[in-house]
């Protein structure tokens, strides 16, 4: 699906208003939406009025005057991008005298414009050229000597686009972009008049300024004054493709544009739903990794993990891996390997995974990454709510009154949602924000929090048990609500339970750190301040209580029926691009396509009869089990595609061992990862612009992932896991992607209406999308809850089993920041290094000097699973005791110290509370010498085979 | 797999359902949970524990709910 390159831009935001105003515009009757610019009237009906303010991302500003108009009856020229239309309006757009006033402006700007228009970047991309050539501009009457900016100094420090003062018109776009769309508010324009020109900070350039490099600014800028260098470098592509970013959750949509196969860059999509036309820095800048020279090409094997590596074809390296497979199940049983497909890969590919594990393998070992993120979001909310899915589109926000953010840091982990939700706060919602560090929503320019809840990590279900509890004693409920839509039985029994005084706010200030007080004025808001909506992240659900904790969240919406309808609900922020993708379509161990249970006959005879094969009616392993059965002996072989389960799982020593005490671990990724590093077959995966298929964002939004250049090593991921099962003795006959999404709708009812041409024709379908909902569902619930009442669940607080001791007396919690994405595999390798080189260990001042620890200085940390050195950042955002780390570099080895202790219900680990000590040292950990050592083996052990 | 761990899964488990006032129900919510989640040898070596070692580790609610619901907890492939 090819795009030209250029979209029309039709100069200011579409009007929301219903009513529509009928006016003449160049003799031509027009009828518009009442609200909008006469600029955009005459655009959606052709009529192109000049312009360099005005772009349809931005409220109208008025500054350049080249929209100029006539208006019959009014005097003067009005600019058309501010003036709304009015019925009956008579507006000219061009005529003698326009003309020439467009003439003036143009030479102006021109007599301070270097011309060297041939060979600028933007050349064939230059608002500025445009209108030159429009407004039939032939001479500059001021001449080119006057004052001019031609020799001011280049700004290059961010690594992805640069800015140069002397292409500038001064429009305040990138300003107004900054504001408006991204909220950072890092640009202004300093100085007046001839002097004035754009600034970012204090004076301060790009890299040092608070700007997080989102790109809007770039986007906005008419000229080459803010450029991508890729653009600098290899010129203006010749064809674009509409795909979607591979990071995080947000699933934003970009146009990729091209050269032939060459990747110019990665524009953000206008008409992308998720995104709608903004971008953060790791989709718009960071996708270098995908060509990366430390991409492995080759398919490779060994017989023992001490061996050097053996480049093979791709038949000799299938072969071995299928005989392996084969010869560890007659030996072992059945039972005895598994899969593991992340939620990094497409829908296509998950399904192709859990296809293969059922059918040729002949067991339910399966099991997806998202077992470590969100698995209790899948099961908390088919509890309460009857779908393992939130309820609403990121749009919906737009209509929110009070925002609730708990364990999630929007700003860094899913930017670009956070951008539109920052938005409204700055129209006036207002926020609460539960989460124990002061997260940057919580004071950001032109946005404070009215609540923040800076809990002790570890008691979610503590505060939400205790909200719960005002809401209840304070008559605050919902009542009509709840009568009507939910169970009556469930309801009174968690009524009663959070009403005892030992849930009240008071009781459990001890337990929380929150003052009763914050609680109670937060659960008043939440309740009774309009539309109010819940946000939440990993900080909910990696916990020993996520499940509990996600219940607790859906509690509180029906208690108070914010569920069903725009600006409400419950919504997680899943992490990675296709958690909720790879949930949908079937790669737990107990449930197939569309969360129908593995015992449940009928469905399963429903895909014993398409796939020709006899279906395992009981679970099979989940990960950490995978883990546990290992070290027991009893599961032998793996298939993992995509994921790093080395870096990304906890207690590193725990994985290690059991994957050491395997006889076949199949790795298939674009990098030697860290658990590559333990395998025996490699074979080289496909990045997202190598090849075809969808991703489900965290709004149910299945949007397509386009190729745009031919796989690195030849095949797709789907192709390697259909060679790989026949060689197993079971065929899979697919020629393209659309046919395996095609098979998925005609087994999953959630999904049946959903068809690549469906995706093209509507850009992105929200599940459930059948004969139903044609065009796919927006909000979920409306009308009754998918398992037809809403039913309440006790929620009660369990202290979780990582205590703070004298020995252990800080607790650790983990996260992540804007620039680098989960294992770092990917942003490890682009220029978002400058950002963020290594993984700090954040430790409050008190602590820090407590421990004579200085910030900079290198410092253990010690926990019950192992030991560790980072170097310290000693902040005010930590409360003190509680420390924080990411875990974006393998020899940092967060997950060397955070434990195998998990969620209840799900096995989801408990990353965000380890116990842990800290003391300051000189040199890195026996586990962090060990990794070293281990590490260079390893790579010694690739370039032996590159080599050889 | 390591006893101990499945001891603990299966307390933790039985720790949520206990808040639940109708005792039957928090029963009936233990030995589903671990019958829909937990793989067929982590069920059997559960229940072999239960037999050999009466259950030795597990909180009482949870043996309740096993010996209660035994049957169901059985791997389909032992059943007969
Ligand atoms: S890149 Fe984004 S954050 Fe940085 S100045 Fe531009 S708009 Fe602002
Ligand atoms: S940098 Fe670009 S967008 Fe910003 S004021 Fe200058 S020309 Fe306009
Ligand atoms: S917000 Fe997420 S999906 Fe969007 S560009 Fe950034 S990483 Fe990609
Ligand atoms: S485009 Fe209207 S004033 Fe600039």
């Amino acid at each position: 699906m090819h795009k030209s390159l250029n979209e029309q831009d039709v100069g200011t935001p579409r009007s929301s208003a219903v009513q529509q105003v009928t006016l003449e515009i160049d003799g031509m009757p027009v009828s518009v939406a009442a609200g909008t610019s006469i600029m955009r009237a005459a655009a959606i009906n052709g009529v192109n009025v000049p312009k360099l303010c005005a772009t349809d991302s931005l409220e109208p500003f008025g500054s350049c005057r080249l929209c100029l108009v006539e208006i019959e009856g009014r005097r003067g020229f009005p600019a058309s991008c501010t003036t709304p239309v009015e019925s009956g309006m008579k507006v000219r757009t061009q005529t003698p005298k326009l003309q020439s006033l467009r003439k003036g402006v143009m030479e102006l700007y021109i007599s301070d414009h270097p011309l060297d228009c041939l060979t600028c970047a933007a050349n064939g991309d230059c608002e500025l050229q445009d209108m030159a050539g429009v407004t039939g501009l032939r001479e500059v009457r001021y001449g080119y000597e006057g004052k001019n900016h031609l020799s001011d100094k280049k700004d290059e420090s961010n690594p992805y686009f640069t800015y140069d003062p002397s292409k500038c018109i001064v429009c305040n776009r990138c300003v107004r972009a900054c504001e408006e769309i991204q909220g950072t508010f890092a640009l202004t324009i300093t100085g007046r008049g001839f002097a004035s020109r754009v600034t970012a900070g204090v004076d301060q350039s790009f890299m040092e300024s608070d700007c997080v490099s989102c790109g809007a600014c770039v986007q906005a800028c008419p000229t080459a004054t803010l450029q991508e260098k890729t653009v600098i470098a290899i010129g203006q592509a010749e064809h674009g493709v509409v795909t979607t970013c591979a990071y995080c959750g947000v699933g934003c949509a970009f146009k990729a544009e091209m050269k032939g196969t060459e990747v110019v860059r990665m524009v953000p999509y206008k008409d992308g739903q998720a995104n709608e036309g903004h971008s953060c820095v790791k989709g718009r800048f960071a996708w270098g990794y995908a060509t990366h020279q430390d991409r492995i090409t080759k398919p490779m094997i060994r017989s023992k993990i001490t061996d050097p590596w053996r480049e093979v074809s791709w038949d000799e390296a299938l072969d071995y891996a299928a005989s392996e497979f084969k010869r560890i199940q007659l030996k072992h049983g059945r039972d005895s390997i598994g899969g593991i497909v992340s939620s990094r890969c497409t829908n296509e590919e998950g399904y192709l995974v859990q296809k293969l594990v059922r059918a040729a393998f002949g067991n339910n070992n399966v099991d997806t990454c998202a077992r470590v993120c969100h698995s209790p979001t899948g099961y908390g909310l088919k509890q309460t709510l009857g779908e393992s899915a939130g309820t609403q589109t990121f749009k919906s926000v737009e209509h929110s009154d009070v925002i609730l953010v708990i364990g999630a840091n929007p700003t860094d982990a899913h930017p670009v949602f956070a951008s539109r939700m920052k938005k409204r706060l700055r129209e006036g919602a207002k926020l609460i924000v539960i989460d124990p560090r002061k997260i940057e929503l919580v004071s950001s320019p032109h946005i404070r929090a009215a609540f923040h809840l800076p809990l002790k990590p570890g008691t979610n279900v503590a505060i939400l048990s205790s909200l719960a509890h005002v809401i209840v004693t304070e008559d605050l409920l919902n009542k009509d609500f709840i009568a009507e839509r939910c169970e009556d039985k469930a309801f009174t029994e968690w009524r009663d339970f959070v009403s005892q005084p030992e849930n009240s706010p008071e009781a459990m200030q001890q337990v929380t750190g929150v003052a009763a007080e914050l609680v109670r004025g937060a659960a008043r808001l939440y309740a009774t301040g309009g539309n109010a909506a819940i946000y939440y992240g990993l900080g909910v659900t990696e916990h020993a209580q996520g499940s509990t904790a996600v219940m607790g969240i859906a509690n509180l919406a029906m208690a108070t029926g914010n569920i069903g309808r725009e600006g409400v609900g419950v919504n997680p922020l899943r992490g990675q691009n296709n958690v909720q993708g790879s949930c949908d379509i079937g790669s737990f161990p107990h449930e197939l396509p569309g969360y129908r249970h593995v015992s449940d006959s009928t469905t399963r005879h429903l895909f014993e009869a398409a796939w020709g094969v006899t279906i395992q009616p009981e679970p099979g392993l989940r990960i950490p089990n995978m883990f546990d059965a290992a070290l027991d002996g009893s599961f032998k072989g793996l298939y993992c595609q995509g994921e790093d389960i080395v870096q990304s799982d906890p207690n590193t020593q725990h994985v290690t061992a059991a994957l050491s005490a395997m006889e076949c671990i199949v790795v298939q990724d674009i990098f030697l990862n860290e658990t590559a590093m333990y395998a025996h077959v490699f074979l080289p995966g496909s990045s997202f612009l190598e090849k075809d298929g969808t991703f489900t964002n965290a709004e149910r939004r299945i949007s397509r992932v386009r190729k745009v250049m031919p796989p690195k090593a030849m095949l797709a991921d789907w192709e390697v896991t259909v060679q790989l099962s026949e060689r197993l003795g079971y065929p899979m006959n697919y020629s393209h992607p659309s046919e395996i999404m095609a098979e998925i709708a005609s087994l999953t009812p959630t999904f049946s209406g959903v068809s690549y041409a469906k995706l093209d024709q509507l850009g992105s379908i929200q599940w459930p999308c059948n004969e139903n909902a044609p065009e796919g569902t927006p909000i979920m619930h409306v009308d009754r809850f998918v398992r037809g009442k809403g039913r309440f669940i006790i929620t009660q607080y369990i202290a979780t089993d990582e205590k703070v001791t004298k020995k252990f007396p800080l607790i650790l919690t983990t996260g992540r920041i804007l620039s680098q994405y989960n294992v770092g595999a990917q942003t490890r390798r682009t220029g978002n290094i400058q950002w963020h080189e290594e993984d700090l260990l954040e430790i409050h001042p008190h602590d820090a000097e407590d421990r004579g620890i200085v910030d900079g200085g290198w410092v253990e940390i010690q926990s019950r699973s192992g030991t560790t050195v980072l170097r310290a950042s000693v902040s005010q955002r930590m409360q003190p005791g509680v420390v924080y780390t990411t875990f974006h570099f393998p020899e940092s080895g967060a997950n060397v110290i955070t434990t195998d202790n998990a969620d209840w219900a799900t096995n989801c680990p408990e990353y965000k509370v380890t116990a842990v000590q800290i003391k300051p040292v000189a040199e890195p950990s026996q586990w962090q010498k060990g990794y070293t050592r281990f590490a260079k083996a390893q790579q010694d052990l690739l370039n032996q085979a590159q080599n050889g | 797999m390591d006893m101990q761990n499945l001891l603990h899964m299966a307390n933790k488990i039985g720790s949520f359902f206990a808040s639940m006032p109708d005792h039957e129900e928090a029963l009936q919510g233990i030995s589903g949970h671990i019958h829909s989640f937990w793989a067929p040898r982590m069920r059997s070596q559960l229940l072999a524990h239960v037999d050999t070692r009466n259950g030795e580790g597990l909180t009482p609610i949870v043996l309740e709910a096993i010996l209660a619901n035994r049957d169901s907890l059985k791997p389909q492939s032992e059943l007969k």
